[in-house]
């Protein structure tokens, strides 16, 4: 433990309480850090792929999610060791920045780290290694952008799309029906997508669910679905053209904040406080009535007579819904909400097309859809499935598909999948290792080597020999001089990426590589770790 | 150097083979202990609840079993969540989907002990659910055509679900009330038009279907008990004290008078809602809410039934079936649309009053009354006729229909063994599986049933080799038997969702190689 001495020869303690602190220095310190990350990465491996297996992980409650979900199994994980919090993070980043490709980039992670341990063995320092790993991820990029296609597609021919999103899916559980969900996440995407600027707000993108039906069952509302029904068994369930009210004050008698009474003692003012009770109902609704409101939705509860009045009046009303929820009502309708009931103007109203209720199986559950509505770009996804964990698969699985579909608007470049584009770069960053004078050669070298880890991988999980047929596909591609060479995972008998249709887009692999060779630097150049030990 | 924990404390983690393990173990035990259920000769269990009053309930239907039980195994939730969902979605078939799906693990575990990648056993799975479901498929009988015949096999399918549950005695008389109840739907699902009253009391025989609505109310003293052609009026009004709502109010007086004066006025605003009330020109008035006596006197004197405290279901359903609106105000008595019937009396069942709405507007709603001895009886007759009327309801919309007593199972094997046969490469061993885990089913009603399986299904599998054989399990002889002569059906609906779904649920276990376990969420110590 770190003890110095000052010129008279007493020692003094530099760290607070250190006697109950561990410590770990130097390649100690280097090595502990990389088995605990090659540790998560182990962990992922196995999911990584069409083929990939899942996890059961059990929370703390008890409740059980089945993923193969990189950035949910990290996230559910309860990890404690520090640098696998850094692998969590990094496979979030991921997940924020790209959306998908966050199992990939764990793996990849895993196996720099890997390599850089034997380095770290024969004694390279580990600054070298960092700025090797830099220079060849460098190469690699740039190979990426050398290899990659221009990705052509229209509003109007969204088939290259639902391709590249049902690749993404097949990995998932879903992949039963990916080409029924892959062509919902594309028209979700294209219908917010501002195609001239290359915008898309996935805000805009309300993904909900609800247990029971099938998964087929899953829709695309042109609107927004509220988990409610109409406040009375009797009113209108279809209302076309609606103008919508949407308010956040009750229907209920006024209470004023101040304290106050109001003394009753003579029959006449008993009399006259019940008349005004009675106008004070009949105004509100005439006020909605006034103003030409054709739909009332309100943010809190409607006393019983005001209820009937409003039925009474036929005016529809919708009450309890939540502020999210009104804030995407009024978004989407273009309205305003109103706090007061004097506030109501005609043009504070919020316009929509269709407005109907709609119940579920035999159970008594129903939902209001507001459809065509007049800032037509939101949307909500609609996910129906057997049981829970399915829905908040499916719901995690939309959301990667959302993501690459919005990539592609972004940038329409791609890399073919399947391994081949790590296979490519590996190759390249090997060829160019022999231009590095010193030692980064060994770690441009390494890098080629952890490049093929992520192919080797994905012929592992699919019960392929792995050497085997690395080494038979990256011969294939060097012969040919063709990039497009991957593991055929599927079993299809070709391995060319392009007839099978599998690609990745272009940023999705470059932020892989460039967060991966990130996470390793910051990882490599720790050299002490102290540690509040065991108690 | 020893790797260091990833993990926090408490948290486990399982991997590869023992992972696999767990989940196997899980699985198959959850499926031994709904496996005795199975079948018309399956028996009954008792769950005991650990709530307050111990509560009893004895049942042979594998969702309410499964959703009794507290488990801390992840593959045993997956399995007792997909009973939910048959529940759900057909309402019948809970334990034939548990007992398939255990059944598929089963195998898979022999497979994957003889080193066959679970990826692998998936996809040969896939292919043979498929190839189940399409021989299935070819051997439907559909009458939608013809009305009587498919009533007839209505009849069959009612009378094969309640065969294996506590109603079996009467199955016929039961049968008989699901048909009629759900044909009264035309075809909509919404069960909740079916209304289901249990009284014990009598015998289950002397249950029975009634066309009206029956409220479990008592009408007020002094009021008519019997009104002809009666307009009803359905509200959720106060009737105690209508109360002024108006923030802050209260009633301050300085003298007796004074508060005989209030009390007047009080009074006298009830009775001009009474008043109101009756100007509708009704003679029937329903409240959700309390009547107090006072208005109730009213009533009485103009001769109108007041019936108070009708729950919100009863008042919902009471609007819908009389066609009337439910009000709060009553300041405009033309606008308001009132409820008609043609008749309402009080009747007797047992020991209670009930009151007895008959010839309502709308036709499909009825009411059934269970009659039994005891409420556990009762329960159980509930959630059998349940699963009688969803599967009939569900059946009006599908109407496809199979043969029972295993012989979807065995045609199903039939043609999957065809297809192992058929198939290059590993994939055959588990197709093969499959059939194996098929046949398990006609198995298990067999073992239940203390007959010999080995020889009946032998049997059957010999009598299933010939083109368009009928043969199935006869439990009641305990022999092979015809089928179509015996009358037991059941509906394609139900059984090609527990074929999808159990294969689902192996598929989503079999995919899992690593169990991660956080720790247990620490509970403060009450103790």
């Amino acid at each position: 433990m770190a003890l110095a001495f000052d010129e008279y020869g007493r020692p003094f303690i530099i760290l607070k309480e250190q006697d109950q602190k561990t410590r770990l220095r130097g390649i100690e310190a280097q090595k502990a850090n990389i088995s605990a990350g090659k540790a998560v990465a182990r962990i992922l491996r196995t999911s990584l792929g069409p083929k990939g297996m899942d996890k059961i992980l059990q929370s703390p409650d008890g409740d059980v999610t089945i993923t193969n979900d990189g950035a949910t199994i990290l996230e559910q994980m309860d990890v404690d060791n520090q640098i696998a919090k850094l692998m969590v993070e990094l496979s979030r980043s991921q997940d924020y920045e790209i959306g998908d490709g966050t199992t990939g980039v764990v793996v990849m992670a895993g196996a720099l780290l890997e390599q850089a341990e034997r380095l770290l063995e024969r004694g390279i320092h580990p600054i070298r290694v960092a700025e090797g790993y830099e220079m060849a991820s460098r190469i690699a990029v740039e190979h990426l952008e050398h290899i990659s296609k221009k990705f052509d597609f229209e509003a109007t021919n969204i088939e290259p799309l639902v391709q590249t999103c049902m690749t993404t899916l097949s990995s998932k559980i879903v992949n039963r029906c990916k080409r029924h969900l892959a062509e919902i996440s594309v028209k979700a995407v294209l219908s917010v997508a501002d195609l001239d600027r290359k915008d898309v707000n996935l805000d805009m993108i309300k993904v909900e669910g609800k247990v029971g039906g099938k998964l087929e069952d899953t829709e695309l509302i042109y609107g927004i679905t509220v988990d409610k029904d109409m406040s009375h068994p009797q009113m209108p369930k279809q209302i076309e053209d609606a103008k919508i009210a949407i308010l956040t004050c009750p229907f209920e008698p006024p209470k004023p904040k101040t304290k106050h009474k109001v003394d009753i003692d003579t029959v006449e003012k008993f009399q006259t406080l019940r008349l005004q009770e009675q106008k004070y109902f009949d105004d509100m609704v005439q006020k909605c009535k006034d103003v030409g409101a054709t739909l009332v939705i309100c943010q809190w509860g409607f006393d019983d007579e005001a209820n009937h009045l409003l039925m009474h009046r036929n005016l529809p009303a919708v009450r309890w819904v939540g502020g999210v929820e009104l804030e995407l009502i009024a978004i989407a309708t273009g309205g305003r909400i109103v706090p007061r009931f004097q506030e109501l103007t005609p043009e504070k109203l919020g316009r929509a097309g269709l407005v109907r209720e709609k119940s579920f199986g035999t159970t008594k559950d129903k939902m209001l859809y507001i459809e065509h509505c007049a800032n037509s770009r939101a949307v909500t996804i609609f996910i129906r499935g057997g049981n829970k964990m399915m829905i908040e698969e499916t719901k995690r699985s939309i959301h990667d598909a959302l993501c690459v579909a919005r990539n592609l608007i972004r940038n329409n470049s791609i890399v073919y999948g399947g391994g081949s584009a790590e296979i490519s770069c590996s190759i390249a960053v090997e060829a160019a290792a022999d231009k590095y004078p010193g030692v980064e050669q060994y770690a441009i070298r390494a890098f080629a080597d952890a490049l093929d880890s992520v192919p080797m991988a994905l012929a592992e999980n699919s019960g392929l020999q792995p050497i085997e047929t690395l080494s038979a596909v990256k011969s294939q591609q060097i012969k040919e001089n063709n990039p497009h060479y991957g593991i055929d995972c599927n079993d299809v008998g070709t391995n060319d990426m392009r007839q099978q249709d599998v690609f990745e887009t272009l940023i999705g692999k470059q932020q892989q590589i460039l967060l991966a060779t990130q996470v390793v630097k910051m990882i490599l150049k720790i050299d002490d770790v102290i540690s509040p030990s065991d108690y | 150097m020893a790797i260091e924990r990833i993990l926090k404390d408490d948290a486990s983690e399982e991997k590869g083979e023992r992972a696999r393990m767990a989940s196997f173990v899980g699985a198959i035990a959850i499926t031994d202990l709904v496996k005795t259920t199975l079948g018309p000769k399956g028996m009954d269990k008792i769950l005991q609840s650990t709530g307050r009053g111990q509560a009893v309930t004895v049942t042979n239907d594998g969702a309410t079993i499964l959703k009794s039980l507290h488990i801390d195994n992840p593959a045993a939730k997956v399995l007792i969540d997909i009973s939910k969902v048959q529940d759900d979605e057909v309402g019948d078939g809970t334990t034939s989907v548990v007992v398939l799906a255990g059944e598929l693990l089963r195998e898979a575990e022999k497979l994957v002990a003889a080193k066959i990648h679970p990826m692998t056993i998936i996809s040969g799975y896939r292919m043979a659910a498929e190839c189940g479901r399409n021989a299935l498929l070819q051997r439907v009988v559909d009458n939608k055509e013809n009305a009587e015949k498919f009533k007839l096999d209505l009849m069959k399918i009612a009378m094969t679900t309640l065969s294996s549950k506590i109603l079996s005695q009467d199955k016929v008389h039961f049968a008989q009330l699901a048909v009629d109840a759900v044909m009264r739907l035309k075809g909509s699902t919404n069960l909740e038009a079916i209304q289901i009253i249990k009284k014990p009391g009598g015998s289950l025989k002397d249950s029975f279907l009634d066309e009206g609505f029956i409220l479990d109310k008592k009408i007020g003293l002094g009021q008519p008990k019997r009104i002809e052609n009666a307009k009803i009026l359905v509200a959720n009004t106060a009737m105690d004290t209508d109360k002024v709502k108006i923030y802050g109010a209260r009633v301050r007086v300085d003298s007796m008078s004074k508060v005989a004066e209030i009390e007047g006025a009080e009074k006298e605003k009830m009775r001009e809602k009474v008043q109101k009330i009756i100007a509708h020109g009704i003679n029937c008035f329903v409240n959700r809410q309390l009547i107090y006596n006072f208005p109730e006197e009213l009533f009485a004197d103009a001769g109108v039934l007041a019936i108070e405290h009708a729950d919100f279901d009863g008042i919902e359903r009471l609007a819908l079936v009389t066609g009337g609106e439910i009000a709060s105000t009553f300041d405009n008595p033309e606008s308001v649309k009132l409820g008609h019937c043609k008749l309402i009396e009080e009747i007797m069942i047992g020991e209670d009053k009930l009151i007895h709405f008959s010839g309502v507007e709308m036709g499909q709603a009825c009411t059934i009354v269970l009659r039994g001895a005891s409420h556990h009886v009762l329960d159980e007759a509930e959630r059998s006729l349940h699963d009688a009327l969803c599967v009939l309801s569900q059946t009006v919309n599908d109407t496809r229909v199979v043969l029972g007593g295993g012989w979807p199972e065995m045609v199903m094997a039939k043609a999957v063994d065809e297809l192992a046969r058929q198939t290059p490469g590993k994939k055959s061993h588990a197709i093969e599986a499959f059939s194996r885990a098929l046949v398990a089913i006609p198995t298990i009603i067999a073992d239940n049933a203390g007959l010999d399986s080995a020889d009946l299904v032998a049997q059957l599998r010999a009598e299933h080799h010939k083109e368009g054989c009928n043969a199935g399990i006869d439990v009641i002889s305990g022999s092979v038997g015809d089928m179509a002569e015996l009358g037991i059906s059941e509906s394609f609906k139900v059984k090609q969702a527990v074929l999808l779904s159990a294969t689902e649920a192996a598929e989503m276990i079999l995919r899992v190689d690593e169990i991660i376990t956080c720790a247990p969420r620490k509970r403060e110590d009450r103790m």
